[in-house]
């Protein structure tokens, strides 16, 4: 037991706790019966304050780290602690992929599963937790295995839920079969938001993966231009040479914090002119490695620090598919305000799963990086939240670092019936974050 | 929680009817603060400042009633102020002043006596316990106001800026001590405010109103800064003010 300062990968609003490393079911066990406060901890890929909790007790969980042989069926238990970098030097070797991955490898399995993580195939395959056979979950009421079809009520509520019902000892999952390492991309530039937005809508559907990176800086006639991404699984007659290789480790290294002001509206706007010049303005079936279509920022180790000691938060919102002029607003909004914001994420969702806290709803959503610093964004992004709440629209937890309490609940209707089943296996509310404090999500 | 951006949404002040920290107050729960509880002398103030903070978007305070002349009531105050906040207190405002009349205080040892105590050793033992309250819980921000009459203490007011000298100085090693537990504090060094215990003196230049000041105090906080000035270009006004010869500075400031 250590005490260490958390933060989240905005390196934000940082605090101290009393680290503990369970290696077992009854490490957790004995935590619930002595704290009063306890939260997983990951990774710390969560930009917030997901998984800290100030004053209490944090579970590193990497030591959870067993991954158990994959099945014909692609069927793999996997120990909480393990990353999805991890899990895939082991499955892609033997020809199988995460069925769902974030922006990064390097989160664990059991955060990933708290935050319910999507990836570019959720218009298709939509959010983890569809691919999720079973959990493992320790509460302060006890360990139970839980899937959709046993307890689904503690299943729905935990998937999404953001550690807040319990600790995730380890997730069976089914794994995607697949013949490269390859994937197939084709890459389209566009001038403005409408224009992105419409192929988007049109043509999704034919491919597994789909994104668009928009740059929020430009005004006028190219407002919101964007690069859409869109791929496909290279089959082996596809490539030259079939391989299926293992993600390499970064190459590049972040190693101090920059000065705060380094990434300024100015040297945001060069870097988002850089990136779309050089991106090619059509090309199709582009053979690229899994790697850099779907982990390019992993390339650079510890790449947050380039925010400077005040950090950077995230806004990650969705509205459903008939509020497309939203997310135009949205984005009109922000390169109006001035305010830097790096290349924004833009991506269709599919379905929504019956998670109570799941993010995903069929429609948009839309990831803004912001350096913290202009004395208006705080005032920015709390309009934001007006505008997407006025779509019924609501923000991701697993990115937020500023909402309110009045806000989250509103943005998430089946609020109550969470609290509810988190009543049940945790009557006295000790499955607690800095998040579910700031956002009164633990039902105290 | 502080968020992101340092929003609070637990403040107690210390000092709760000072016209600065209403002013801060106000602002904050135009944000995320919703839990304010004031502590402070005058009953009928505090509920003033309560209801004030009320309409500006708190949706729960209380008060605490002490008396700064006498320490002994420290530790009491800063206990029941946390006991009422009901959570993690976010930030702790330390408002406490009394400015005297130097002419009538300075041949009086207990009128001395006095100013010392409100704004230095009553303050001081109130830190000791914010201090052992926020490390246990291992996040939150304290906020102490001082004054620029304590960088370079004058003849006209001493007692005062020589108490606040103390407090100041006092603060940059309590916040020194505070590295990697969680919490910060920050000094607000203050010019003259127009508030009601300035009522009556002199402005010299650079005189604000408190709104100005609670404006310069929320940037401040969100910056993290250790020392926020007020007005900003006091910096360096007692940049250059501090290293005068003592002569010159007496005729400037005894003017």
């Amino acid at each position: 037991m250590s005490r260490e300062t958390l933060y989240g990968w905005g390196r934000t609003a940082p605090s101290v706790a009393e680290v503990v490393t369970p290696h077992n079911e009854e490490d957790i066990m004995a935590q619930f019966n002595s704290s009063p406060g306890v939260i997983a901890r990951g990774l710390g890929r969560s930009y917030g304050d997901a998984a800290q909790l100030s004053g209490g007790v944090v579970l590193d969980n990497r030591e959870l780290g067993s991954i158990g042989e994959i099945d014909a069926l692609g069927v793999v238990t996997v120990g909480a602690g393990v990353s999805i970098d991890e899990l895939l030097a082991t499955s892609i070797p033997r020809g199988w992929f995460v069925p769902v991955t974030p922006g990064t490898r390097q989160v664990s399995l059991g955060g990933a599963v708290a935050a319910d993580v999507h990836g570019k195939n959720h218009h298709v395959d939509g959010s983890l937790a569809t691919h999720v056979l079973a959990l493992r979950l320790v509460t302060p009421s006890g360990a139970f295995t839980v899937s959709p079809t046993s307890d689904p009520d503690l299943f729905w509520a935990t998937v999404g839920g953001m550690g807040l019902t319990g600790v995730v000892t380890s997730v069976t999952l089914r794994m995607l079969a697949i013949e490269t390492d390859q994937v197939l991309v084709d890459t389209q530039r566009f001038a403005n938001l409408d224009g992105v937005m419409a192929a988007m809508a049109g043509g999704d559907d034919a491919f597994r993966y789909s994104v668009a990176w928009v740059d929020c800086m430009t005004r006028g006639t190219h407002m919101g231009r964007a690069i859409l991404t869109r791929a496909d699984h290279a089959r082996a007659r596809d490539v030259a040479a079939v391989s299926l290789r293992a993600p390499r480790s970064p190459t590049l290294v972040v190693p101090f914090s920059a000065p705060s002001g380094l990434l300024n509206s100015l040297s945001v706007r060069a870097f988002n002119e850089l990136w779309f010049r050089s991106a090619p303005r059509h090309e199709e079936r582009e053979p690229t490695s899994l790697t850099s279509f779907f982990h390019p920022l992993d390339g650079v180790r510890d790449w947050n620090r380039l925010y400077g000691r005040r950090g950077f938060v995230q806004y990650q919102f969705c509205v459903p598919e008939s509020a497309g002029d939203t997310v135009v607003e949205a984005v009109t909004r922000l390169s109006n305000s001035g305010v830097p914001s790096f290349l924004a994420v833009l991506k269709r969702f599919g379905p929504s799963n019956p998670g109570h806290l799941s993010f995903p709803m069929p429609g948009w959503t839309l990831a803004l990086d912001l350096p913290v610093g202009p004395t208006k964004l705080p005032g920015v992004l709390d309009d934001l939240d007006e505008l997407v709440l006025g779509a019924a629209g609501r923000v991701y937890f697993a990115k937020d670092a500023r909402l309110s309490p009045q806000k989250a609940r509103a943005m998430y209707p089946r609020l109550d019936a969470f609290l509810a089943v988190k009543r049940r296996v945790d009557p006295k509310s000790q499955l607690t974050s800095d998040l579910a404090r700031r956002l009164q999500l633990d039902g105290k | 929680m502080d968020n992101a951006f340092s929003q609070p949404q637990t403040v107690v002040v210390l000092g709760g009817s000072s016209d600065i920290a209403r002013a801060i107050i106000e602002q904050l729960c135009a944000n995320r603060t919703e839990t304010v509880v004031l502590a402070g002398r005058n009953a009928g103030l505090l509920d003033e400042a309560a209801a004030a903070a009320r309409a500006a978007g708190a949706t729960r305070t209380d008060t605490v009633l002490f008396d700064a002349e006498d320490p002994s009531n420290a530790r009491r105050t800063v206990t029941e102020s946390f006991e009422k906040a009901h959570d993690n207190v976010d930030l702790v405002i330390v408002a406490v002043g009394l400015l005297g009349s130097q002419s009538e205080d300075e041949d009086s040892a207990e009128a001395a006596a006095r100013v010392m105590t409100v704004n230095l050793t009553w303050p001081v033992a109130a830190l000791a316990e914010v201090r052992r309250r926020m490390v246990a819980q291992g996040s939150g921000r304290i906020l102490v106001i001082t004054s620029v009459s304590g960088v370079r203490v004058r003849r006209t007011m001493y007692l005062y800026g020589g108490a606040k000298a103390g407090l100041d100085r006092l603060c940059d090693g309590l916040a020194d001590s505070l590295e990697g537990t969680g919490v910060s504090l920050q000094v607000l060094r203050a010019g003259v405010v127009r508030t009601k215990m300035t009522l009556g003196h002199p402005e010299p230049p650079f005189t604000t109103d408190a709104a100005a000041v609670a404006i310069i105090a929320l940037r401040g906080l969100a910056s993290g800064e250790r020392v926020i000035w007020s007005p900003p270009a006091l910096r360096y006004v007692f940049g250059v003010l501090r290293h005068l010869p003592k002569a010159l500075f007496r005729k400037i400031t005894e003017r």
